[in-house]
């Protein structure tokens, strides 16, 4: 094995070995954790910066690793895995420093942090996925990584929640795998190619391949939180901050939407989706969700449930964006899987510093904030603006080409009503926020305040990781046409698809 | 080669006596025979994959009069995984029994056992497997009534009255092959058998006395309590390994020496009832109140997935598909073996620290053992059949059988087996979160937990990571 066959192995190796060091590690040694962790999440990133140029090089990175006859375990590194892992251990790495201020004196923090790294390193393994199989072993690993994160707490209600996030979630991957053997038996090993494999099969086979793609988008859809697969979501909300960032951000929503456009650009091929009727179910589905979720995150008092029905409606702009027919599109959709994950991200990390500072869980304590957490409100201020659309921040870019492709597609007359319902909508959820946090009085006293002002409004630790996700977020719209930038990357995916 | 096929037998039988004559240092007697006999295995698959099937006439008899040991790929991989789960289960063991009485009888019966298991695996015709299933049985039951309550030796009584039916059956119709066809020998009775009414009923009534001894339902009735009451390092190998040696002799018949005598009939039947299994047990392993009656309805169903393959392989073609299906089968009951027995150590470590096994009160008992609970969870996932286990890649090709051969009966069947698996294993495992910090010491009792562990990380990474040879050494014979 040379040097480019071990690349794609040892991005994913970066943090599933330390995570395995960390579960034997003492509770008490708080440094070699830190250590372990940090170095393992810049190892990565170093690792993620070669791939990077290596793969706009056109240069191949693969390992294969035979499990049984025909099926093999493949990674390989094409321009989609790359955006994912790029946006996973980037954020991965923002959110350890925080998961490490948060849970300061905590208990069970060497299970924690060892499920942890083992949930980045399923989740990277999920990208960098060459074939099906190797996708559906990665989203079940991803699936039993995240369950004891989410029952972190131990609380009755962290249980539960972590019992329905796995009733939902292993439910669905059964679909998946199911479907998955079913594609196999019809068409043999599955490898994830631009453009799609199936189209060259025979005309009889489409009634069954029609059966299948229902199975594998229920079994995706279930993790994208597609309605009505979506209940787990708003359950998983118990669990600690970084997890939330975790479940919404980085690895399981982004998982399932990222199935999603596999499935349909480098398994089905977009064409051949379209061909078979598929798209349009597809895109019903998206919209419905997108104004469901927006819908029900109106009626959300509590703070984080009301970004879990935010993300239900917002990840589905991905599903949408993969249902337009046509490039520009498909740039939206893409793009927004990574300016999403940016945004969300600081939302919740912003509501987990609300929490822990001031003990504020819901909108209704929020008045006043502002002027007590001025860096804090000012980074959950960027993020509700993106996630609206408003510009330069990078949530404009996504809708600005998902309705742009809408019309390029003729679908301009159902897709951009829903677009413009969804914006109201997310105007509504988010602006009266931040009227209450920049305008209103505060009120006597803060619900419950664990950390006092000093030098900053918050521990470091919890303040830096919203702060400069907020940047990347206004940076991923102010400068979008720059080489290397998201939308670059998403354009260079859509083009290297459709064969442009 | 043929040394170590000699020495799978003489070894363990040897260390038998011997424990039984030194009983003061009959721990240390029995690890060393443990790995002697595990080395001799290890050599046997090597020398099967390099030299393919071997074969050896003791003291030079030839078949008909004398004892012949024979091994080809399967046999070759059951003895490895018996002799890996044996091992630990013996280190195990070492830590496991406090009174010096039990202990004392405990290891020369448990080398007997194992004597008998390696001696059954390498047997080539059917008079020699029916002396070795019966040695089996008989040490099984002594074994399974070491823990002396009085629920034990009543589960024990009726495991001995079943297994002695079983092994009646067996006989019966062994004497009608030798009465039809005059020969016992395996290899020659795959030559002359043919279908008829005397292969039909010898089969039927072996086949039933063995379907008895492996518990399919709805002959499992007496398995549960035989194997919940048990001492724990006993209940790990009865459950993973005494069960499995009668279901290798159903896949010894059907698919080698009976071939062209089973009828596709009698196959459906056999994955109904192994369906019936899988539904019924995974039921009943959710329904249950203690952890080790779970781990033993878990086995009634784990045993089910098993005969589901059984109208697959029949209905397929014989060619590379058919062998995909066949190395399934074989990888899914290796993967049981190791997670079983893996399971059953950590209920064990479990019922000796907290005093009970009582589910319901698990909360923060189990958290104090996070090796132990960690080692439940790895035996999870492979019993669920979750990636990477081995029993992921069995059970993709069960489905993949029942796809290619449109009997999507058997697919609906395993998915629901399997999300009631996780149902029972989830249930478990969402006890171990809470709120007590851990003991600063990941693993406590490192004899007991390392065991427990190994063996559940063997099936549920080790096998399923780098378990393809288990298909080319199958090409070796089934």
């Amino acid at each position: 094995m040379n040097w480019d066959a071990w690349l794609p192995v040892l991005v994913v190796a970066s943090s599933l070995l330390p995570g395995l060091v960390i579960f034997f590690l003492r509770e008490g040694s708080h440094r070699l954790r830190t250590a372990l962790n940090l170095v393992g999440a810049i190892l990565k990133l170093v690792l993620v910066g070669i791939l990077i140029w290596g793969v706009f090089h056109e240069h191949v990175y693969e390992s294969r690793w035979t499990l049984a006859p025909g099926l093999d375990l493949v990674l390989h590194a094409d321009t989609l895995s790359v955006l994912f892992v790029t946006l996973s251990t980037v954020l991965w790495l923002v959110t350890t420093v925080y998961a490490i201020g948060y849970l300061e004196n905590a208990p069970h923090r060497s299970r924690f942090f060892g499920f942890f790294s083992l949930c980045v390193s399923a989740t990277v393994g999920l990208a960098l996925a060459g074939n099906l199989f190797t996708f559906v072993i990665f989203y079940e690993l991803l699936t039993l990584s995240t369950y004891p994160l989410v029952a972190h707490r131990g609380t009755p209600e962290a249980v539960r929640g972590a019992r329905i996030y796995l009733a939902y979630t292993l439910g669905g991957g059964m679909l998946l795998l199911i479907g998955t053997v079913w594609l196999h038996v019809l068409a043999g090993p599955t490898a994830f190619v631009e453009g799609g494999i199936l189209g060259s099969l025979p005309t009889e086979y489409h009634p069954q391949l029609k059966v299948i793609f229902l199975l594998l988008i229920i079994g995706l859809g279930v993790k994208a939180a597609l309605v009505p697969l979506h209940g787990w979501l708003p359950q998983a909300m118990v669990a600690p901050a970084p997890v939330s960032a975790l479940l919404h951000a980085v690895a399981v929503v982004k998982a399932g939407a990222f199935g999603i456009v596999r499935v349909v650009y480098d398994v089905y091929g977009v064409n051949f989706t379209d061909q078979l009727g598929l798209l349009t179910g597809l895109g019903i589905a998206a919209a419905i969700t997108i104004v469901y979720g927006s819908v029900k995150a109106l009626f959300q008092d509590n703070l984080k449930k009301r970004l879990a029905y935010s993300t239900v409606s917002q990840v589905s702009y991905i599903a949408l964006g993969t249902a337009i027919l046509g490039p520009v599109g498909t740039i939206g959709g893409i793009v927004h899987l990574v300016h999403q994950g940016i945004m969300k991200i600081t939302l919740f990390f912003t509501a987990g510093n609300y929490a822990e500072t001031l003990g504020i869980h819901k909108v209704s304590e929020m008045n006043g904030v502002g002027r007590r957490m001025p860096a804090t409100t000012l980074a959950f201020s960027v993020a509700a603006l993106g996630m609206i659309g408003v510009p330069p921040v990078a949530g404009f870019v996504s809708k600005w080409y998902l309705g742009l492709g809408a019309v390029e597609a003729g679908m301009a007359s159902w897709v951009m009503p829903v677009l413009i319902t969804s914006s109201i909508l997310n105007a509504a959820y988010f602006l009266p926020v931040l009227y209450r946090a920049w305008f209103r009085d505060p009120g006597p006293a803060w619900p419950a305040e664990h950390i006092p002002a000093a030098r900053f409004e918050t521990s470091a630790a919890l303040l830096w990781p919203p702060v400069v996700t907020a940047m990347l977020a206004l940076a991923a719209g102010l400068f979008a046409a720059a080489p290397y930038s998201p939308l670059e990357w998403a354009t260079l995916i859509a083009h290297r698809e459709y064969g442009l | 080669m043929t040394d170590a096929m000699i020495g799978l037998v003489a070894l363990p039988l040897t260390g038998a006596l011997a424990t039984l004559l030194l009983p003061r240092s009959a721990t240390a007697v029995a690890v060393g025979t443990g790995l002697a006999t595990t080395v001799a295995a290890g050599l046997l698959l090597f020398g099967v994959a390099t030299q393919g099937a071997l074969h050896y006439e003791i003291g030079g008899w030839n078949a008909g009069l004398g004892i012949a040991l024979r091994a080809d790929g399967l046999s070759a991989l059951l003895l490895m995984m018996t002799s890996l789960v044996v091992l630990a289960a013996s280190v195990y063991a070492s830590a496991y029994f406090s009174a010096d009485s039990t202990r004392d009888r405990f290891w020369p019966l448990w080398l007997l056992l194992w004597t008998s298991l390696n001696a059954l695996l390498l047997s080539g015709d059917l008079f020699n497997l029916y002396v070795t299933l019966e040695l089996l049985g008989l040490s099984a039951v002594a074994l399974a009534a070491l823990g002396g309550k009085r629920a034990a030796v009543a589960a024990a009584l009726r495991y001995l009255l079943v297994g002695l039916l079983g092994s009646m059956m067996f006989l019966a119709g062994v004497s009608l092959i030798y009465a039809g066809y005059g020969t016992l020998d395996l290899a020659m009775l795959r030559r002359v058998v043919e279908p008829g009414p005397i292969a039909w009923t010898a089969l039927a009534l072996m086949t039933t006395g063995l379907l008895l001894k492996t518990a399919l339902f709805p002959l499992h009735f007496w398995l549960p309590p035989a194997h919940a009451s048990a001492p724990a390092p006993v209940s790990a190998v009865l459950s993973a390994l005494v069960v499995k040696a009668a279901f290798y002799l159903v896949l010894r018949l059907w698919l080698d020496v009976f071939a062209n005598v089973v009828t596709p009939v009698a196959a459906n039947l056999l994955g109904l009832l192994g369906a019936s299994a899988v539904l019924w047990g995974s039921w009943r392993a959710l329904q249950a109140e203690r952890l080790k009656l779970l781990a033993a309805y878990s086995t009634v169903a784990q045993l089910g997935y098993l005969f589901l393959f059984f109208p697959l392989l029949l209905a397929l073609p014989p060619g590379p598909t058919r062998d995909l299906a066949a190395g399934g089968l074989v990888m899914l009951a290796l993967t049981h073996g190791f997670a079983k027995a893996g399971l059953f150590l950590a209920i064990g470590i479990i019922q000796q620290r907290c005093g009970h096994d009582t589910i319901r009160d698990l909360d923060g008992t189990a958290q104090h053992l996070p090796a132990t609970t960690f080692a439940i969870a790895l035996a999870g996932v492979a019993l669920i059949g979750l990636p990477p286990s081995g029993a992921f890649l069995g059970k993709w090709q069960l489905l993949a059988g029942a796809v290619e051969t449109g009997q999507w009966l058997w697919l609906l069947v395993t998915a629901t087996g399997s999300l009631l698996a996780t149902a029972y294993i989830f249930r478990v495992l969402g006890h171990a979160f809470g709120h007590r910090p851990y003991p600063n010491q990941p693993v406590t009792v490192a004899r007991e937990e390392w065991p427990a562990l190994l063996l559940a990380a063997m099936a549920a990474l080790v096998l399923g990571l780098a378990g393809a040879p288990v298909w080319k050494l199958l090409e070796i014979g089934i």
